[in-house]
């Protein structure tokens, strides 16, 4: 693949520099300053040549279905990037006096009520910029908590279906994991739950669907041990999307969680990124959200840093706040109404495909499922693997499930249509499931080899780990 | 409102195929004592004509003025193409690039981007980015720590203060300790470092240019972290200065992290932003976040992956460097663009930065201004003058943002205002703003 640098060198730059006529009035002596010359010059249309091709070599949402498990790959609506580019939202600068910015903390303050009406949590913060941010602040609350209770718990329970992030958050906050086994029917194994519940647990965390796409039916009685104990419920939200206008986590039992605004909440994934993770708390563990808070006197809103209480800060200013501008404009066209639907759709859509795909693909877990399910590989003919169908699904134009995760399901393939797929989509996705399913057994070089029609072929990942190459060179 | 895409007869024939009567009956595995019997108490949905009003009047409740603040967020001109790109379906509706072969696009980007970070800061390696400056602050310091059996870190309090107020919170819950070192004449007190400093320092973290603008003397604390075998890491918030400075690298900088907000990315009110890490070739193994390498695929071609990932939380858990996962891709994307488009036209506009810099600094001590440190500085400096909040107030009915009063950061520095100059804000508008300072002073 060319890069940037591979691009010759042009006299004349893309970015002009204006010229103004005043002197310098500090030179900076010779040895403060670099003299090397680091970046490509390129024409300016060589550039937009470069980075347009580059772009027609992604699959996205707005160009096929994209059915990653676990990360809620809905459509992104297009309206929503055009209010957060709004002149008053993008150049608002963060220090500006409050009075300035009524309507970015108004915004703030509206989403974090929404967002605790959608879970039944008191109060949110919308600092943290990622899932795994939200966790991590989620954890370094709990620890809070009992710090100021003077109790000294040390572990953290996570179910072996969890996402990584929950135990890596786990480990930064210098808590101890205990892994809880899953039942063949994906539940959390009660029993096993109870047996290594202690007064040393501090908390639970618990992904709700979880990551089998399943409600987890027990949700009631964990949270009842849990609390017998006096240990915390924490809520993974990354699955709201399957249950948001259907039931409120704070119901479930759970005491705080995190939400991500880029998947539940149709912000852009960018890529990677940015993401948002607000945090939403009970009551009595408002006081530990970290700083600035959004307040809201009268019709003023104010940002609150006395808080003795608080974790500290999280994040150089308030979050990601342009991406709250779209969640914000995305639940308002929604309503309460439409938050419901979309769940319904949502769930509607994947059990769909999953009628469509569990007689074809191993099931691991045959139950009515939520937002997303998960197939594996068992039983494939020929030697073939998760992987190779996941080469193959690129073929027919579609973006692979997530593959190999959750862990405890070996071979997983992990689909989530979403509810933004109309049905033709999913039954073009079914269809080339079930093709290479026949072709698995007719033609396995075809799935075996794939892909066949991309601009590259398989990708060497064991050379890339090997021989790290991270920076260009000539 | 939704953005489902199904007809009532679509909705039939699915729940058909399924084998249920209705869509209820798919929520079943919901304890019946939880399902919510009522709707949320939420407005109901409005149409997009609705909603762009809405918002344009929440955006218009906010005041955007001729600013000359920045303080850790950086007010730069965008070029339209890094919006064009940015733009791009392709770009901004992908995921974090797993399955490679349908990712080239942004893997390559990516790949572009660590180089151009790497070669900006004078070291060997940088990851695919970070939530934020203070974030990758906070994360440097982890990764100095990591493999050492405790220890402590020494802060520079030239450091921007939020971000040592997120390495105090990330500190706190890793049970690390945190010393701080103060400063003389708005410069990290070298002789204070040299008291502080001991066999258990970990890392020095100090900022150039710090949080008063000031460009430090990193080598000097680079030789003294080295003699005590501890890391010194070089923040920086305003990576403009790059265009012009001595890279963190041939400093003596082991890692160099901080906040790329200003390459090609509004300020937004504060996020999203742009974290950076770049460091030695040591911390290949030891780095949080996603990397991009280099390979080939089953025809020998060139093709980008993402690489170690060993050394990540969906492989690693409990046991990874970090639980880093998303990061600011799109903004890493839009960095790359600004860059590529710059080009080492770089150094004339931080050349730039600089002088409009001294020159509103020079008019603002002609009106009577004091300067209170006097070191050389890039794009932001200090100045005082008696009861600076009113003055600031009175710009503000004007139209003028002065800069950040620094007083609630530093209470000695009272009647002291940061003030930064960018290529956005011209010679005239210096001088009108000089002009409207006569009418309030």
């Amino acid at each position: 693949m060319a890069t940037i640098f591979d691009i010759p060198s042009s006299n004349t730059s893309a970015f002009p520099v204006p010229k103004y006529d005043i002197p310098d009035m500090d030179a900076l002596p010779a040895e403060l300053l670099s003299t090397d010359e680091v970046l490509p010059d390129v024409a300016e249309i060589e550039a937009v040549r470069h980075y347009t091709n580059l772009s027609r070599m992604n699959y996205s949402v707005d160009t096929q279905m994209y059915p990653l498990g676990s990360c809620t790959m809905k459509y992104n609506p297009k309206l929503n990037e055009r209010v957060a580019s709004l002149d008053g939202f993008a150049n608002l600068h963060p220090l500006t006096q409050p009075a300035n910015a009524q309507g970015a903390l108004a915004l703030m303050w509206e989403l974090a009520s929404s967002l605790a009406e959608i879970t039944g949590m008191k109060e949110f913060t919308l600092a943290p910029a990622a899932g795994a941010h939200g966790e991590l602040t989620g954890v370094m609350i709990i620890k809070k908590y009992f710090e100021e209770k003077g109790e000294k718990r040390r572990v953290i329970l996570i179910p072996d279906s969890a996402h990584g992030t929950n135990p890596a958050s786990v480990a930064m906050c210098g808590f101890e994991v205990r892994e809880i086994p899953s039942r063949s029917d994906g539940d959390v194994d009660i029993n096993a739950l109870a047996s290594a519940l202690d007064e040393n647990v501090a908390a639970m965390m618990l992904t709700n669907p979880n990551t089998l796409g399943l409600f987890d039916r027990g949700v009631l009685d964990i949270s009842k041990l849990l609390h017998s104990k006096g240990a915390l419920f924490y809520a993974d939200g990354a699955n709201l999307n399957a249950v948001m206008g259907m039931a409120k986590m704070r119901d479930m039992g759970f005491d705080l969680m995190h939400i991500n605004l880029h998947k539940t909440f149709s912000t852009p994934h960018g890529g990677g990124g940015p993401g948002s993770g607000p945090v939403g708390v009970r009551d009595d563990l408002v006081k530990y959200l970290p700083v600035p808070v959004v307040m809201k006197d009268g019709e003023k809103y104010r940002l609150e840093y006395d808080r003795p209480s608080s974790i500290g800060r999280v994040h150089s200013f308030y979050g990601n706040f342009l991406v709250c501008v779209r969640a914000y404009a995305y639940l308002k066209r929604l309503g309460a109404t439409g938050i419901r639907t979309t769940a319904e759709t949502a769930v509607l859509n994947a059990n769909y495909l999953r009628a469509r795909l569990k007689n074809a693909y191993n099931c691991p877990v045959d139950r009515i499922c939520m937002h997303e399910f998960v197939l594996n590989d068992k039983g494939l003919p020929n030697g073939l693997t998760t992987n190779d169908v996941a080469k193959r699904i690129l073929d027919y134009g579609f973006h692979a499930p997530t593959v190999y995760f959750p862990l405890h399901v070996p071979g997983a393939i992990m689909i989530e249509p979403t509810e933004t797929e109309s049905k033709q989509t999913l039954d073009a996705f079914a269809d080339a499931m079930l093709a290479i399913r026949t072709e698995c057994s007719e033609n396995p070089g075809m799935v075996h080899d794939a892909p066949h029609t991309l601009p590259v072929k398989k990708v060497d990942a064991v050379l890339a780990a090997r021989k790290p190459v991270l920076i260009w060179k000539k | 409102m939704d953005y489902t895409a199904l007809s009532d007869i679509d909705r039939e024939e699915m729940l058909k195929a399924i084998g249920v009567r209705s869509v209820d009956e798919l929520f079943s595995d919901i304890p019946e004592e939880i399902r919510l019997k009522e709707k949320l108490h939420l407005p109901g949905g409005i149409s997009d004509i609705e909603v762009e009003q809405a918002l344009r009047k929440l955006a218009g409740n906010n005041i955007v003025a001729k600013s000359f603040a920045g303080a850790g967020v950086y007010r730069h001109y965008i070029p339209a193409v890094v919006d064009d790109i940015a733009r791009r379906g392709e770009f901004f509706t992908a995921y974090t690039p797993y399955q490679p072969e349908v990712s080239q696009g942004t893997l390559t980007a990516i790949f572009e981007y660590q180089t151009m970070i790497a070669r900006l800061t004078g070291c060997d390696i940088a990851n695919a980015s970070m939530y934020d400056g203070a974030t990758a602050m906070a994360e440097a310091i982890l990764m100095a720590l990591r493999g050492k059996n405790g220890g402590n870190v020494i802060l520079s309090e030239t450091i921007h203060p939020h971000y040592r107020e997120v390495a105090l919170t990330y500190m706190r819950a890793a049970g690390i300790e945190v010393r701080a070192c103060g400063f003389r004449d708005g410069i990290t007190d070298v002789s204070k470092l040299n008291t502080l400093i001991d066999d258990a320092t970990a890392a020095v973290v100090v900022q150039s240019p710090n949080f008063f603008g000031l460009i430090e003397n990193v080598t000097s604390f680079s030789d003294i972290a080295h003699k005590k075998n501890a890391k010194l890491i070089q923040v920086i918030t305003e990576p403009l200065s790059l265009g012009l400075l001595k890279r963190p690298g041939v400093l003596g900088a082991d890692i160099a992290c901080g906040e790329a907000q200003s390459f090609g990315n509004p300020v937004g009110f504060g996020g999203p932003l742009l974290g950076f890490l770049a460091a030695k070739e040591e911390f290949v193994r030891k780095i949080p976040g996603r990397l991009v390498g280099k390979s080939v695929d089953e025809r020998g071609k060139d093709a980008y992956v993402l690489t170690l990932q060993t050394r990540e939380q969906h492989i690693r858990r409990e046991r990874a460097t970090s639980n880093i996962c998303s990061n600011e891709g799109l903004c890493a994307l839009r960095a790359v663009v600004y860059l590529s488009l710059l080009g080492n036209n770089i150094r004339t506009l931080a050349q730039l930065n600089h002088a409009l810099a001294a020159y509103l600094k020079h008019r603002l001590e002609e009106k009577g201004f004091a300067a209170p440190f006097a070191g050389h500085f890039f794009n932001e400096f200090v100045v005082c003058v008696h009861d600076i909040e009113k003055v600031c107030e009175r710009l503000r009915g004007e139209g003028y943002e002065l800069g950040i009063l620094l007083e609630p950061y530093y209470p000695a520095l009272r009647d002291c205002v940061l003030v930064c100059a960018t290529e956005m804000n011209s010679p005239d508008e210096i001088d009108a703003l000089i002009a409207a300072l006569e009418g309030v002073m």
